[in-house]
């Protein structure tokens, strides 16, 4: 299966996996979960959406990034699982 | 004008998001030399929405190291970096040649996305052929410092990097010359032992002294001693106010030429002084 990863788990970085599915499936494993996730699933459904790919499977391992890391992860991610 | 300009890793989130502390003129984000091959995608993508993403103004001007023009990197960055948001490319081994190229590219992304500003470029000099030509560089499109890669330049030369600097003191010299010349200013090789103040204070005092008006960082630690290097010392500010105010009571008495303590003083004296007042204004030391 093609699957595309991008960032790391250092501090203030992400880990993004993504992986064809046939709807949207957003998993999110965050040190700040309790106070960010919404606004973390928010960065990543705007992103697919930005980008229409929004039938993705996302897995954020979530090391205390912003929103400009979140994205730039996810965003690398999906180009890696394309040239797969 | 600048005294420091400071080198961050273009893929690590941390060191961007406090890039704007270090009190550095420029930054430096690096998607060459500081991004394994593996990483380049993730580090231009990272860079791109880091600076992007920014809504107040940066304190600093803001400078991009591509990848250079001899790999399948570049035009990809730049497309990705180039923006309103940055002021500056940085070119890697950079020739006359490459030069050329690279204005006719930011033109065409300047015109493609419809940008307010010309972006500068710094060339850095890392090969010796590079070394050679550096006044038809100087006089390259969009030029406005010029960086020496001692590093890169020393592995052309086939000879050891040493703390004192032997062998690249030909190469110094040719690029103070140029940028003086030019009217650039001429960015020194950093200093790679960053754990060793007084060797960065005393390469730097050998910088100054043999006409650069700046130098690079690799670690935020050596910002400090850049920055006060890098600016004219009190005294020569206060000679410099002593000279423009005997140049003004001259001028009043219709002499172009008058004496300070007991020394000739004619236009290139109070050209310096001009010099040193400005810099001094510029980083509020008067």
């Amino acid at each position: 299966m093609k699957i595309g990863v991008c960032g790391s788990l250092e501090s203030n970085d992400a880990l993004i996996t993504v992986k064809p599915s046939e709807k949207q499936e957003i998993v999110i494993k965050s040190i700040v979960y309790d106070f960010f996730h919404e606004q973390i699933e928010q960065v990543i459904k705007d992103t697919l959406k930005e980008v229409n790919k929004e039938n993705l499977s996302v897995l954020c391992e979530d090391k205390g990034a912003l929103d400009y890391t979140i994205k730039s992860r996810l965003l690398t991610a999906i180009k890696r699982m394309e040239e797969k | 004008m600048r005294r420091s300009l400071l080198f961050m890793p273009g893929n690590n989130p941390a060191m961007l998001q406090n890039s704007d502390v270090f009190e550095a003129d420029a930054v430096i984000y690096d998607l060459e030399d500081a991004v394994s091959v593996t990483e380049k995608d993730a580090a231009r993508v990272l860079v791109a929405n880091f600076i992007g993403a920014r809504k107040a103004a940066f304190p600093m001007e803001i400078v991009v190291r591509i990848n250079g023009l001899d790999t399948d990197f570049y035009a990809e960055d730049l497309n990705a970096v180039v923006s309103d948001k940055i002021d500056t490319i940085m070119l890697p081994k950079a020739t006359l040649e490459t030069l050329i190229e690279l204005d006719k590219i930011l033109t065409d992304i300047e015109n493609k996305k419809n940008l307010t500003k010309k972006i500068g470029v710094i060339p850095i000099i890392e090969l010796a052929c590079s070394v050679l030509e550096i006044d038809q560089i100087a006089k390259a499109p969009r030029v406005n410092g010029i960086l020496l890669g001692a590093e890169d330049l020393t592995s052309d030369l086939e000879v050891s990097r040493t703390k004192k600097g032997d062998e690249i003191l030909y190469a110094r010299q040719r690029v103070v010359m140029a940028c003086a010349a030019y009217k650039l200013d001429s960015i020194d090789t950093p200093f790679t032992d960053t754990n060793d103040e007084d060797g960065l204070q005393t390469d730097s005092n050998f910088a100054l002294g043999l006409g650069f008006t700046s130098k690079a960082a690799i670690h935020p630690n050596q910002v400090g001693v850049i920055n006060s290097t890098f600016v004219p010392t009190m005294d020569k500010i206060k000679w410099a106010l002593r000279v423009e105010q005997a140049n003004k009571a001259a001028l009043e008495k219709g002499l172009g030429v008058f004496s300070l303590d007991g020394k000739m003083v004619d236009k290139p004296i109070i050209e310096r002084a001009k010099k040193i007042l400005v810099k001094a204004k510029r980083y509020n030391l008067i």
